[in-house]
């Protein structure tokens, strides 16, 4: 069967899914969740590259250009979140993070 | 099937088996490594797909940069990693109906006719000498320029944040404040005691040596 445009979008609604299972998997290990929303962002990526391609458009590249730039910043800032909350805790528990709870 | 198809499947079978041990790995150290091959894969995808400059600034962002800095971090803390791994397969019977689900779904309407290759051919070639990079660079400067300053402004505020949350004080540093010194005022360093220049010492009550050098 020769590779069209669902097979790539079928792709990428695939790393979603797993994504999807890494967050409810790993729900206590912070960093790895971290990953699953980058591998997230990638499969999103994904779509719009192929769509970019499909529709011989190039709108859909910038879009990704940006797409890698505000993640790179979230993880930069997410990483430095986690580094302080171990700094502080010396864990990186989810359960153990409740001090906002009353 | 030509060989490009071979290519795109080998690669996706790469990926989504990167993806499965990103998300199982025990040691988040190899969950990191395996995220890297899931983004090499990912790159020669888009390769396939004539997005070049993208690719390459996949590896090289990702892999260069935001990969390492989770590596970083991941080797930097001290883990406990039985406490994390706690329960791990308790929410599987939720997650996996959930995303199977959703997988599902998606399949079915992307496997559609209006995706399929009668609807959307395969674009025509580009020219030999067709430049991907400059195309883009043509787009970003021209038709997006103003959100091509915003993502830079993005990308300084993410430096400034980073910087700020994780910057820290070292309490055993020598370091004087240059500011701090130059603020001083006369005050701050001596203070004028208003006292008699003189004292008339009487013989009868000899003061003692302590109270003299005070």
């Amino acid at each position: 069967m020769s590779v069209g445009l669902s097979h790539y979008l079928i792709l990428g609604s695939l790393l979603f899914a797993i994504s999807i299972i890494g967050i409810f998997l790993n729900r206590k290990n912070v960093i790895v969740l971290l990953m699953a929303i980058e591998l997230m962002l990638l499969a999103v990526n994904m779509n719009f590259i192929a769509f970019s391609h499909y529709l011989n458009d190039m709108a859909g590249q910038v879009f990704v250009f940006f797409i890698l730039t505000v993640a790179a910043a979230e993880s930069a800032i997410g990483l430095a979140i986690l580094v302080l909350v171990f700094r502080n805790l010396k864990t990186i528990n989810v359960d153990d993070l409740d001090r906002l709870k009353g | 099937m030509i060989f490009q198809d071979y290519v795109f499947y080998a690669l996706a079978t790469i990926l989504l088996f990167a993806g499965l041990r990103v998300i199982t790995a025990r040691n988040p150290v190899h969950a990191a490594l395996f995220l890297v091959l899931a983004f090499f894969t990912a790159a020669g995808i888009w390769l396939l797909l004539e997005a070049e400059f993208l690719a390459i600034a996949l590896v090289l962002v990702y892999v260069g940069a935001v990969m390492v800095l989770f590596l970083f971090v991941v080797m930097m803390l001290d883990i406990n990693l039985d406490k994390l791994r706690e329960g791990f397969w308790n929410a599987l019977p939720i997650a996996l109906p959930i995303g199977l689900l959703m997988a599902a779904e998606m399949i079915m309407i992307l496997s559609s006719k209006h995706f399929s290759p009668d609807m959307m051919s395969a674009p025509t070639p580009r020219p030999a000498g067709y430049s991907n990079t400059a195309e883009l660079g043509r787009q970003l400067y021209t038709d997006y320029l103003l959100p091509f300053e915003l993502a830079s402004v993005v990308l300084l505020v993410a430096i400034v944040a980073a910087i700020a949350l994780t910057l820290r004080e070292r309490k055993d540093s020598k370091f004087i404040d240059p500011a701090a010194q130059v603020r001083v005022k006369r005050a701050d360093r001596i203070r004028i005691v208003s006292m008699p220049s003189e004292k008339e010492i009487t013989p009868e009550t000899p003061e003692p040596a302590a109270e003299k050098k005070r």
